[in-house]
């Protein structure tokens, strides 16, 4: 016998223990491979007739060992591995791993960069909005609503090759700025993106509010009270839409935040339909947030004057003999980074997103322990379930937006 | 006891004169606060800084390995308070020989899965966790893959068996 099938029959015994129950009662394997958990989850439900009386979530199956990989890895070489952990929000996961590291640098982003940063964790916010909305309407029965998104995230992909070159693992922030100047005519396109958003979104609205189906499956459904949210580590849209109005762009600015004007919606009812009408807005804030960075872009270099941590330009390189010494130890030996550690918080769509940097002084990582929003946010799954519905299960599930590369890494 | 440059901030001031044997050092650098504390003081800590100086939120449990030195683990609890927009780093220095920190769990319920990682990344024992499983690893993985000892390719890649 395969070892695992042991530990999974071991499990399902926990659950059912032999002893008589109703005829109505049964134990129930949720994923892992169920659509709507969107990745890997499986929970497994313990039943009576139609209502959950226990779920206990089994993570794990896409675990990639991330902050291991780390230790081997150099600073820089870092950036590429925070992409494949949340692939919806790749460039959120960017910036909250060259934060702390910069930190710990003590090296100066210039304005352009700051701003580029803010406009590209932006863009990515309202992708994974967007696959979020049309997932979970999906989930729920709506399905035009999944190919109204998927369209408007096609042209945020073009969006992002356009920059970087890819569409999905950008890795386009880099310790000390970008990893490329923007390109010529970026501004346009974005604008044009921008432009036609708010309408779109409308329309997103107008086909989930008016429909009496979506209305009945998620309001009033999977309520928590927000001292529960708080004590299991939720954050994020679930807490903003339970009523309270934390957001870290707003209570510990980064990146220039404090220089852009947005506001953080903020809903009563803790339910799903609280957690659509949440995210809907953000987009919108979102969008206004890339339509001030764009209207006052900065000029001037988009990255650091850091010679240690940044490769010199081509030119510079063949004509300067300083610039040829510290090209070729940044890329033989790596960039040092001094020792001590650092955590900066970042707002992620799915909420708190830090990474935890400890350097020994060398020229890889000691330890980056990745706070990921997912994981913290899934262990509100069980009091989510438990006394209600099967079938509210998907909707809870779709509510919470994980994603399971955040959760397991 | 309190570090003197520690003195003028309000949390380890408030935490000092709880109890001062609380606190065996701390820093404050580039405005981010450490403070350590000992395993035997850990829980009441903790319940003292939610209740009284509001750090409803355990942001995460983590742990550093300092292999070879000893203590080797640094169990790290980050702690932010929002009404007092504050953030708090706590840790607690674990010897390899008796690798284990009372769980608290009790304090946050959030603690569950954060301290179930760091026994299945690290091998430290929680005492009075509810529920003290792998997390992440299969149950018949053999080793702890956080811990600097552990190749990163994996045990079972090893060429040093054959």
């Amino acid at each position: 016998m395969n070892p695992t099938d042991t530990v999974l029959d071991s499990r399902l015994q926990e659950m059912a223990p032999e002893s008589p129950g109703s005829p109505r009662r049964m134990v129930l394997n949720m994923g892992p491979q169920h659509p709507s958990t969107h990745g890997v989850l499986r929970v497994i439900l313990e039943l009576d007739g139609e209502i959950v009386t226990k779920a206990q979530p089994d993570i794990g199956f896409l675990h990639t060992g991330i902050e291991k990989q780390a230790e081997a890895l150099g600073w820089q070489q870092v950036v590429t591995i925070t992409d494949r952990m949340d692939y919806l929000a790749n460039l959120s996961n960017n910036l909250a791993y060259a934060l702390p590291v910069e930190k710990l640098l003590g090296i100066e982003i210039p304005p352009k960069a700051q701003w580029m940063r803010v406009l590209l964790a932006e863009l990515s916010r309202i992708n994974s909005h967007v696959v979020w909305l049309g997932t979970h309407a999906l989930d729920l029965g709506a399905m035009t609503v999944f190919f109204y998104c998927f369209r408007e995230r096609e042209d945020l992909l073009r969006l992002f090759e356009m920059f970087s070159g890819q569409r999905m693992m950008t890795s386009y922030i880099r310790i000390g700025g970008l990893a490329l100047e923007p390109p010529r005519g970026w501004d346009k396109a974005v604008r044009r993106f921008i432009r036609e958003l708010p309408a779109k979104v409308d329309e997103y609205e107008a086909l989930l509010k008016e429909n009496p189906i979506f209305l009945r499956r998620t309001q009033g459904v999977a309520h928590l009270p927000l001292e529960r949210l708080l004590d299991l580590g939720v954050t994020g849209p679930m807490i903003r839409a339970a009523g309270l109005g934390w957001d870290i762009r707003k209570a510990e600015p980064y990146s220039s935040y404090d220089k852009f004007d947005f506001q953080v919606p903020v809903r009563q009812e803790s339910d799903v339909y609280a957690r659509f009408l949440v995210r809907l807005e953000e987009i919108r804030q979102s969008a206004r947030i890339v339509e001030q960075a764009l209207d006052g872009m900065p000029e001037g270099p988009w990255k650091a004057d850091a010679p240690h941590v940044v490769l010199p330009d081509r030119e510079k390189m063949k004509t300067q003999m300083e610039a040829l010494i510290y090209h070729f130890k940044i890329v033989t030996e790596g960039m040092r980074v001094p020792a001590g550690e650092a955590y900066v918080p970042v707002e992620s769509p799915r909420g708190e997103i830090g990474f935890y940097v400890v350097s020994d002084g060398g020229a890889q990582p000691w330890r980056v322990f990745m706070r990921t929003p997912s994981f913290g946010n899934l262990q509100a799954l069980p009091e989510m379930f438990e006394g209600r519905l099967i079938a509210d299960t998907i909707a809870a599930l779709g509510s919470m937006d994980f994603v399971l590369g955040d959760v397991d890494r | 006891m309190l570090p003197a440059h520690l003195e003028s901030l309000p949390t380890p001031a408030a935490v000092a004169a709880w109890d001062a044997s609380a606190l065996t050092g701390g820093s404050h650098e580039r405005g981010e606060l450490v403070l350590w504390t000992v395993r035997e003081k850990l829980v009441d800590l903790c319940r003292f800084l939610k209740e009284q100086r509001q750090f409803t939120r355990l942001v995460a449990v983590t742990c550093i390995d300092r292999y070879p030195s000893e203590p080797r683990f640094e169990v790290v609890y980050l702690l932010h308070s929002i009404p007092n927009n504050e953030r708090l780093r706590l840790k607690v220095a674990v010897h390899s020989s008796d690798a284990s920190v009372p769980s608290v769990c009790g304090v946050w319920t959030g603690a569950n899965w954060y301290e179930r990682e760091v026994f299945d990344m690290f091998g430290v024992r929680f005492e009075g966790h509810p529920d003290l499983r792998r997390i992440l690893m299969p149950d018949y993985w053999q080793g702890h893959p956080l811990r600097k000892d552990f190749p990163v390719h994996g045990h079972k890649y090893s060429y040093k068996d054959e």
